[in-house]
């Protein structure tokens, strides 16, 4: 493990081709449309742009919440973060080990069984295969499947899905954590019992990047937050200054909308 | 670091060092494509675990499993044998060997073809949840297919059996012959994947040019049919590349001519390949 982990952004901007007149697309061209910012690059395509020249460094220590309306680029950000959209312009810097965890669902197979999805996380995440059996071991005692572990995962009631998805999920600790917003809902019931594993893993990550509208998450577990506005950083400071004047605007904006 | 408490779990994730930016220069995305292709060497396991498991699922729960690839591929060999074997007036005995090794080659390079469109598509989900080497999916593709030709094999041997026909030992020259269409494949995974990704309109139009290819190359009809036109088949690149694996394993030397036709289109292919992967790798999240 490296000493010191780092994530810097360093004047980075997103630009998203808009190509497929599938629903995904249209999605953002209706948020692009809603918050102004459908444009043209260079070339004149059409797209959106989703982050613009943002900017910050992260060291061991650091708990980053980011907060934002629908479509201010939260996602995008986390996304670029973790390598997966490569930035057009300006830098990211990634030192350390990372676990980004966007999508519950990641490569979980309906049709195959619980340890085989378990298997094969473990091999998207490039771990050796002699750790494979402690990550099934682990994942399996948390997520309480019992014999459902051979049966494939499409039989499984939706709490034993969630229950694997976050056991996989909270299984492999990175120096540096990711975060979208899903990973904190739930059902009360499941959230008791996850608590425990999900601090444990939040404490241990050096470096934390949330991405919450749950303003209590955020106050939780960071101390800086960054407030996005259509792809751009609104405001960057202590947790508590952001968090008011993020808290005031969105009051006058609710008011505004009545 | 706080001390890790008893209960988390001991798994720490791998180590990464990365530093992306938007710098376009040749050189900066050529380095990039260089270390995906090598990390995506590194995670041969897990390719080779998706594309078994593709070939399980599709079958999953069916009697016979993916052995219905090879009874469905000898029913229609021993179909089609009979019926071109009377059209083209040709004795059965040395027209149906010919065939089914023609046909079970033939059989990978066109579901290779068709699959590589969709070589990035189909993973979309875990290319836009994780940071992966898109070399990968490429690997993905061939194994696949590698297992479906594994199954239709037995129909090749089954019918050299039966017409006790064998290539002898010049059939061990196909070996360069296959090593070249294993790189060959993964070009073709990695150029027809982005050019997928990108144009949606690709798979439609890249299962016409198959068809097409398929007739105009003797897979079906023997070479030696075409008379004193024979000369125009090494400009096709299908045939050369088909023939530096059939001709050896029905027990002739492929010549220098279509070994030559054959390295040449490849280079083309591999130079096409590597120049739009160092460009697209990066745009392919945003694509799918």
């Amino acid at each position: 493990m490296r000493p010191n982990p780092r994530l810097d952004a360093e004047n980075v901007s997103v630009f998203f081709p808009l190509y497929h007149g599938n629903s995904r697309s249209l999605k953002k061209t209706v948020f692009a449309v809603a918050t102004g910012r459908l444009g043209r690059d260079a070339q004149q395509r059409p797209g959106v742009q989703a982050l613009r020249d943002i900017n910050f460094t992260l060291r061991s220590g650091d708990r980053l919440g980011l907060v934002g309306a629908n479509g201010a680029g939260k996602t995008t950000l986390l996304r670029t973060l973790a390598g997966i959209y490569e930035p057009v312009m300006g830098r990211v810097t990634i030192e350390g080990s990372l676990n980004a965890l966007l999508d519950p669902q990641l490569g979980m197979n309906p049709d195959l069984t619980g340890r085989e999805n378990i298997m094969l996380r473990g091999l998207y995440n490039g771990l050796p295969r002699s750790v494979l059996p402690r990550l099934e071991e682990d994942v399996a005692e948390f997520a309480e499947l019992g014999d459902f572990l051979d049966l494939p995962v499409r039989i499984y009631s939706s709490g034993m899905l969630v229950r694997l998805g976050f056991a996989l999920a909270t299984a492999i600790r990175p120096q540096i954590l990711l975060m979208d917003e899903w990973f904190l809902a739930g059902d009360a019931a499941f959230m008791e019992r996850a608590r425990g594993r999900l601090e444990d893993m939040v404490r241990g990550a050096e470096i934390l990047v949330l991405s919450s509208h749950m303003l209590a998450a955020v106050e939780e577990w960071c101390t800086r937050v960054l407030w996005m506005d259509q792809g751009r950083v609104r405001a960057d400071g202590p947790r508590d200054a952001v968090l008011a004047a993020y808290r005031k605007s969105a009051a006058t904006a609710t008011v505004e909308v009545a | 670091m706080s001390a890790a408490p008893a209960n988390a779990p001991s798994i720490t994730a791998r180590d990464v060092a990365l530093e992306l930016h938007g710098d376009r220069s040749r050189r900066h995305l050529a380095a990039l494509a260089v270390r995906d292709l090598r990390e995506g060497l590194t995670l041969w396991r897990l390719a080779l675990t998706l594309g078994w498991l593709d070939i399980r699922l599709r079958y999953r729960g069916s009697l016979l499993g993916p052995f219905w690839l090879t009874l469905s591929t000898a029913v229609m060999i021993g179909a089609l044998g009979l019926l071109y074997g009377a059209l083209f007036h040709m004795d059965v005995r040395t027209y149906l060997p010919f065939l089914a090794l023609s046909q079970v080659l033939w059989a990978f390079l066109g579901l290779l073809i068709a699959d590589a469109c969709a070589c990035f598509t189909q993973s979309e989900v875990v290319i836009r949840s994780v940071r992966m080497p898109l070399f990968v999916h490429a690997l993905r593709v061939l194994v696949r297919n590698l297992l479906v030709l594994a199954h239709n094999v037995v129909v090749i041997v089954a019918v050299d059996l039966i017409f006790a026909v064998s290539p002898g030992v010049m059939a061990l020259l196909c070996l360069p012959g296959i090593a070249l269409w294993l790189v060959d494949s993964l070009a073709i995974c990695v150029l027809l994947g982005a050019v997928g990704a990108r144009f949606r309109d690709i798979p439609p139009i890249v299962a016409s040019i198959t068809q097409i290819a398929f007739f105009i190359t003797p897979v079906m009809w023997k070479p030696e049919q075409l008379g004193a036109r024979v000369w125009v088949l090494p400009f096709n690149p299908f045939f050369d590349l088909l023939e530096i694996v059939r001709a050896p394993l029905l027990g002739e030397m492929p010549t220098a001519t279509v070994w030559g036709a054959a390295l040449g289109y490849s280079a083309v292919l591999l130079a096409l390949s590597w120049w739009l992967f160092t460009r697209a790798r990066g745009r392919v999240p945003f694509w799918i």
